[in-house]
């Protein structure tokens, strides 16, 4: 860190600084949590009218959840992701390396990049309704296909109400919204390789895809990795696109519905003990995520450390095998 | 001078990339012509060209009372403009607080913000919700706004900002002069920080401005709905019924801001998201 010389009087203004930031926390995010966490241990829902609770019943609500297709829905939100984010990342690892590569010099590099970043910003849930409108039955998208020759008049292609078709559409949409923050992220990890490596790499003979996979890839692995992470925690959020696209209902037999629309739906429908439940199992998951990219964060402290500390044991190690 | 692979790579670089640009265009070129199609126009068919309805779907979209859009306009803006203030400001100060000043609860300060960086919002909803409706402040704007004051990502990228760029000897200078803490950073802080500033407060403008789920979660009367919120009654109304060209107007209204901003300052943004994103 770095040294300030101060008079201890200043340090009361720290405290003083910080302070909305932690208040705002404390109240709209730690105190909810406390309650959320309270909140999952007790039966406490409406039905009609009738308001049942708040009795204390434990873990009821964490198997009751279980019951309820938590762990379906967890593999559908796992799916969804998984099915955007691997065209993603293999694409932005393609364009990253082509945009970045001083021997090719891409013409229309920042025009490019400015196209491929636009959908980030579009509002997911104007995109979703966009496309359900676009692949609706009787919508654009099919009424091209018609006039193309492709569909036969009265049996159009049913996207929405095929598990492929919608799960492909979701999917479709995430990879368009993310694929260009992901490569302009990875371009700027393979320029901060020093280009000297590159350059003794072609001067040795490698060619390159040699190039690509024996020195870009190892030497960006820490941004991938949390390229990868960062993006597990937004698709364990995913909730826009799938909720505007089937109407909340996860259509076709829920095989679209995510964690947080089950979450959604309990919130709606004020079953405080269920919401409660998700949401403690949500807050394990994205703690374990977080304590990752928290890691990965402050690598520089720590890899330090550990080098440290390696050394020393490999030099206590072969002072060992010297002596013996 | 190129090799024969590089000309091809290149050639092969060019086509994937105009694939995945017609790819990125394509939906909201579509958009957009729909947007100008009348209902008549969109039953009959697909087309490729503009038809001469914009004026009119844009009227009937203004004045039809069932959904007030010009009001979920103002209150997206409202919102958005409201989030996009207080959230860098506050973290600036908070990054200053840290920055500059010493003392004992500092480090650990910094470094539970930094724990809860990407911890999602979702997870806090329920309790939110609740502390919200006890608070008086459900089915009200300030709800959406007020959380905004504590933004890890906002306050790192601030913090990160300040180690490259803000010299504390300067600070210390400006005490010699007489200026007050809180002046210093107002008056001198401030002004150096804004490209930082102004970079984060696009994103949380846009971030705001798309957000769907606590604002669908808070806001029930129709004065107070936000674009996004909007966007879902129509999906959730009886789609059939509605007339098409008025659907497609609302989700071009409901983007077009933003992609506006976007041309402007498109340069400045894409430079924006790996500026003291993470350390490499």
């Amino acid at each position: 860190m770095k040294k300030t010389r101060k008079k201890k009087n200043y340090s009361r203004y720290g405290y003083i600084f910080i302070a909305p930031f932690f208040i705002s926390f404390l109240v709209f995010s730690l105190i909810p949590l406390f309650d959320t966490i309270k909140n999952s241990f007790y039966e406490y829902y409406f039905s009609g009218l009738k308001i049942v609770g708040p009795n204390f019943i434990g873990l009821g609500n964490y198997g009751a959840v279980l019951k309820a297709h938590m762990l379906k829905y967890t593999a559908n939100t796992f799916i969804l992701w998984i099915l955007g984010f691997i065209p993603q990342i293999v694409i932005a690892l393609l364009l990253a390396s082509w945009f970045t590569d001083q021997h090719l010099n891409l013409k229309g590099r920042k025009a490019y990049e400015v196209i491929i970043y636009l959908p980030n910003l579009i509002m997911a849930s104007a995109f979703a309704m966009l496309f359900f409108t676009l692949f609706s039955d009787s919508g654009p998208v099919n009424s091209f296909l018609h006039q193309i020759g492709v569909v036969h008049a009265g049996h159009p292609i049913k996207f929405l109400s095929s598990v492929t078709g919608t799960r492909g559409l979701i999917a479709l949409m995430n990879f368009l919204m993310w694929f260009g923050n992901t490569t302009i992220m990875l371009m700027a990890a393979i320029n901060g390789v020093n280009p000297e490596l590159f350059e003794a790499a072609k001067i040795d003979g490698c060619n390159h895809r040699q190039i690509f996979f024996r020195i870009t890839l190892p030497l960006i692995r820490p941004i991938l990795t949390y390229t990868l992470i960062t993006s597990m925690i937004g698709g364990l959020q995913m909730f826009d696109v799938p909720q505007i696209l089937t109407n909340g209902i996860g259509t076709p037999d829920r095989t679209s519905m995510t964690l947080i629309m089950l979450l959604n739906n309990y919130l709606k429908s004020k079953n405080y003990g269920m919401a409660g439940a998700i949401s403690i199992y949500l807050f394990i998951l994205s703690g374990i995520l977080c304590f990752i990219v928290y890691r990965m964060i402050n690598t520089d402290e720590t890899e330090a450390k550990a080098a440290r500390k390696r050394e020393k044991k490999m030099r206590k190690m072969t002072r060992k095998g010297d002596a013996a | 001078m190129k090799t024969a692979s590089e000309k091809v790579i290149t050639l092969i670089a060019h086509i994937v990339l105009v694939i995945l640009c017609f790819m990125c265009l394509f939906f909201f070129y579509i958009l957009i012509i729909n947007a100008t199609r009348s209902h008549v126009q969109l039953q009959k068919g697909f087309a490729f060209l503009p038809g001469g309805n914009f004026i009119r779907n844009l009227t009937n979209v203004i004045n039809d009372g069932t959904i007030p859009v010009v009001r979920g306009v103002l209150n997206s803006l409202i919102v958005s403009a409201c989030c996009a203030g207080i959230c860098t400001y506050f973290s600036a100060l908070t990054a200053y607080g840290l920055y500059v000043y010493d003392f004992r609860l500092r480090k650990p300060a910094f470094t539970f913000i930094m724990a809860i960086m990407v911890m999602p919002t979702q997870v806090t909803a329920l309790g939110f919700l609740r502390l919200i409706t006890r608070m008086g402040m459900y089915d009200s704007l300030l709800p959406l706004i007020l959380p905004s004051i504590a933004s890890p990502a906002v306050f790192y990228f601030m913090y990160s900002y300040m180690q490259s760029s803000l010299p504390v000897a300067l600070v210390e200078a400006a005490r010699i002069d007489g200026s007050g803490e809180f002046n210093t950073f107002n008056r001198i802080v401030i002004p150096i920080m804004k490209p930082a500033i102004a970079v984060q407060a696009i994103f949380t403008f846009v971030g705001a401005w798309n957000n769907y789920f606590v604002p669908a979660l808070v806001i029930q009367s129709k004065d107070k709905m936000t674009l996004p919120i909007l966007i879902a009654t129509l999906r959730g109304a009886d789609y059939m019924t509605f007339d098409m060209g008025k659907i497609y107007m609302m989700i071009l209204l409901a983007i077009v801001p933003i992609i506006i901003v976007y041309i402007f300052l498109s340069r400045f943004i894409i430079a924006g998201i790996t500026l003291g994103g993470v350390k490499e």
